[in-house]
């Protein structure tokens, strides 16, 4: 019995990942290319939320999921355009304090725009509920989040893998300047990257809207994890950024069946633990700029 | 412009002239005399949407007081921040007494944090009206003189609700599966539902803390599927308390939910159809009494919007402080003390009025438990809550919900 609940508890825990998922490959492709830590990650995914909250009362719950990522991701191409480029080669302090302090400006102007109260937002009736399969119980809604994440991870990883702006988006990771010397300037792919990053983050705010907190310092929250699971991944991998994903929303849910007050402090413990013994993260590769 | 708005201008104009050179003397000493209020209260982290509802409602009785004449007289002058945290708190409060000549201070609904303004005010010998928060131990066994308190503390939240559910059968012999915010409130509150469990032999079977950063609560409800409870019961706070609403709602899970502590902020965060089960208010916007609909009418013509309980409670304490102050006719601490331990009674907007109980400064007044109004019935987005009838029943004492000198180790 203990072990079946056990079971149910991972599965959930994959869930969970496949949702950290949507947040930390965006952030992992904008680091691995540009060198930046996009610390204003979070505000796109809280953009992404706010914007399909509002869409959903117009347009209904369908429309505005699908909506909202791309027009947030079309907010990108200007945060690219206009922020990020400057930065690429800059000291990485200043991209870090460029974009936390955007991550501020964003949350504040969320919070006269929207105000500070939570918005509302509810799983369309199609959704709602649980389905009981074998013995595990899933949430609805959650699987449909699952279904996206998977088609979305397919989609990313065709793209990298398959075509060939994939070809030199990766050989932009590892040797920028043999892409520059090939004759191939690698920032409108850059901006391409950034459009996906955040768009993806958006995606994420607009399917958990219905089942989180709809307020301004959602951004935050969800950052910091995201972070975790990109260090727990390593740079440059894209399966690394995935194992670490699932890995992370499972330790917890592990931890929380057993020891509950330990449960949001599992994930720390779990980068600690493997950057003890792989520094670059499960899968990072050794990518010589940022040596 | 036109010649209307030109001519209102220059008389406008020819008053303010006239007025400052006539009653020079007078304004400069309204100025130099204005009462200096500090007020805190969280405007960011997971209270921060109560808070911010409770800074309007103070902005609208300072107004109406300073519009009527102010105070003996003199204008309120109040400064008001952001409370942050417990040491922010401690900090912004002892700046305000000891540097920026703050007279009283009124705020707060983070029990961390009103407990640690409570021990500046008592250092300070400055009285400090704590509003929002709620935790037994701030009049218990942490009580001290120069703080009385606003909002109904958790034990009258659970006697509410736990009176509707006496009354449903929801009790005797069931089994209860709590989760509690892993703070001093949230702590204080699940004491107060073991008490409540104890005395109507109702079973705990199971208690999950969880850490208020805490957004994603599949876990704990996996973990409620495989304890099978007859009734689940939230003793969280802010806006967790949606964030479980709406998992919950997801999950599907068959049993009741309950809950000891739900700000109306919260529940109208929560998504169309997704609340459901008893919980307890202090005060709701559609309450039936005509001081109250005066309120709500004035709030939202100002603000756009339905004030929530925490505006309502900022509000009263603003009107009850300068009630006090203009029947002592004083700013002195000892004397409003002495003014509230006569358990003077003030009109809170609601059917009977309220004291302060002299021996805890807890405010003495009447509570309700909601219910979610059928769907459909509900007459706009913010009218999804049915307020049950009052608490206690108007031929009880009001003190009939409140923890009795047994069971309060206050001692001022």
């Amino acid at each position: 019995m203990q072990f079946e609940f056990l079971l149910e508890q991972v599965v959930n825990g994959l869930v969970l990942g496949g949702y950290y998922l949507l947040i930390a490959l965006g952030l992992s492709l904008i680091f691995s290319v540009g060198g930046i830590v996009n610390l204003a990650h979070g505000a796109f995914y809280a953009l992404g939320a706010y914007a399909s909250v509002e869409l959903t009362k117009y347009l209904g719950f369908g429309p505005a999921v699908v909506i909202s990522p791309i027009a947030v991701a079309m907010l990108g191409i200007l945060f690219e355009r206009f922020i990020l480029r400057r930065f690429y080669n800059a000291d990485p302090i200043l991209s870090l304090l460029v974009t936390f302090g955007l991550a501020m400006v964003a949350e504040q102007a969320i919070r006269i725009i929207w105000g500070a109260a939570p918005l509302s937002a509810s799983i369309p009736p199609a959704f709602r509920g649980s389905v009981i399969l074998g013995d595990f119980l899933f949430s609805r809604y959650r699987l449909l989040i699952l279904v996206v994440v998977a088609a979305v991870l397919l989609g990313v990883w065709l793209l990298l893998h398959k075509t060939s702006f994939g070809r030199v988006v990766r050989a932009g990771i590892q040797r920028p300047d043999m892409v520059a010397a090939l004759g191939i300037r690698l920032q409108p792919y850059m901006t391409a990257i950034v459009m996906l990053g955040v768009g993806m983050a958006a995606l994420g705010g607009a399917f958990f809207a219905p089942i989180t907190i709809v307020h301004p310092a959602m951004g935050a929250e969800i950052i910091t994890v995201a972070f975790v699971v990109v260090v727990i991944g390593g740079l440059g991998s894209f399966w690394g950024v995935v194992i670490a994903a699932l890995l992370v929303g499972v330790v917890r849910g592990i931890t929380i069946h057993f020891a509950p007050a330990a449960g949001e402090a599992s994930i720390y413990v779990l980068m600690f633990l493997i950057l003890l013994v792989r520094p670059r993260g499960l899968l990072g590769e050794r990518i010589e700029k940022f040596e | 412009m036109n010649r209307y708005a030109r001519r209102t201008l220059l008389k406008a104009g020819a008053a303010l002239a006239g007025a400052s050179a006539l009653g020079f003397p007078a304004i400069v000493s309204g100025q130099t005399d204005k009462i200096k209020i500090g007020h805190l209260t969280p405007l960011t982290g997971f209270l921060g949407a109560l808070g911010t509802y409770a800074t309007l409602g103070m902005k609208l009785a300072v107004e109406e007081i300073n519009q009527s004449g102010g105070v003996m007289g003199r204008q309120l002058d109040v400064m008001s921040e952001d409370s942050v945290n417990p040491a922010t708190a401690a900090t912004k409060s002892q700046r305000m007494l000891e540097q920026d000549g703050a007279t009283v201070l009124i705020g707060e609904i983070n029990s961390a944090s009103a407990l640690t303004i409570m021990q500046v005010a008592a250092r300070n010998k400055k009285l400090f009206m704590q509003t929002g928060a709620r935790s037994d131990a701030l009049r218990g066994k942490n009580c001290n003189r120069y703080t009385f308190h606003t909002d109904i503390p958790n034990t009258v939240m659970v006697n509410t609700v736990g009176q509707a559910l006496l009354r449903d059968n929801m009790v005797k012999g069931k089994k209860f599966y709590t989760l509690t915010a892993d703070y001093i409130f949230g702590h204080d509150l699940l004491a107060a539902a073991k008490r409540f469990f104890g005395a109507t032999e109702g079973n705990l079977i199971g208690d999950e803390l969880i850490a208020t950063d805490v957004t994603d609560f599949s876990p704990y409800l996996l973990k409620i599927r495989q304890a099978k409870p007859d009734v689940v019961c939230s003793n969280l706070a802010g806006n967790q308390v949606t964030t479980l609403i709406k998992q919950y709602a997801e999950f599907g899970l068959p049993y009741p939910i309950v809950g000891f502590n739900l700000n109306t902020a919260d529940a109208w965060a929560a998504g169309d159809g997704n609340l459901s089960g008893t919980w307890p208010t202090v005060w709701y916007h559609t309450l039936d009494v005509p001081a109250s609909t005066a309120f709500v009418a004035n709030f939202s013509k100002k603000y756009g919007k339905p004030p929530e309980n925490h505006a309502w409670i900022e509000y009263i304490a603003f009107k009850m402080m300068a009630q006090a102050m203009n029947e002592t006719k004083s700013t002195d601490t000892e004397a409003l003390i002495a003014h509230f331990e006569k358990e003077t009674e003030f009109d809170i907007l609601k059917a009977r009025k309220a004291h302060f109980r002299s021996w805890d400064h807890q405010l003495m007044q009447e509570a309700y438990p909601f219910t979610v109004k059928p769907k459909g019935q509900a007459k706009d987005s913010w009218d999804f809550i049915a307020l049950g009838t009052a608490v206690p029943k108007g031929n009880e004492p009001l003190e009939s919900l409140a923890p009795t000198k047994e069971q309060n180790p206050c001692s001022l």
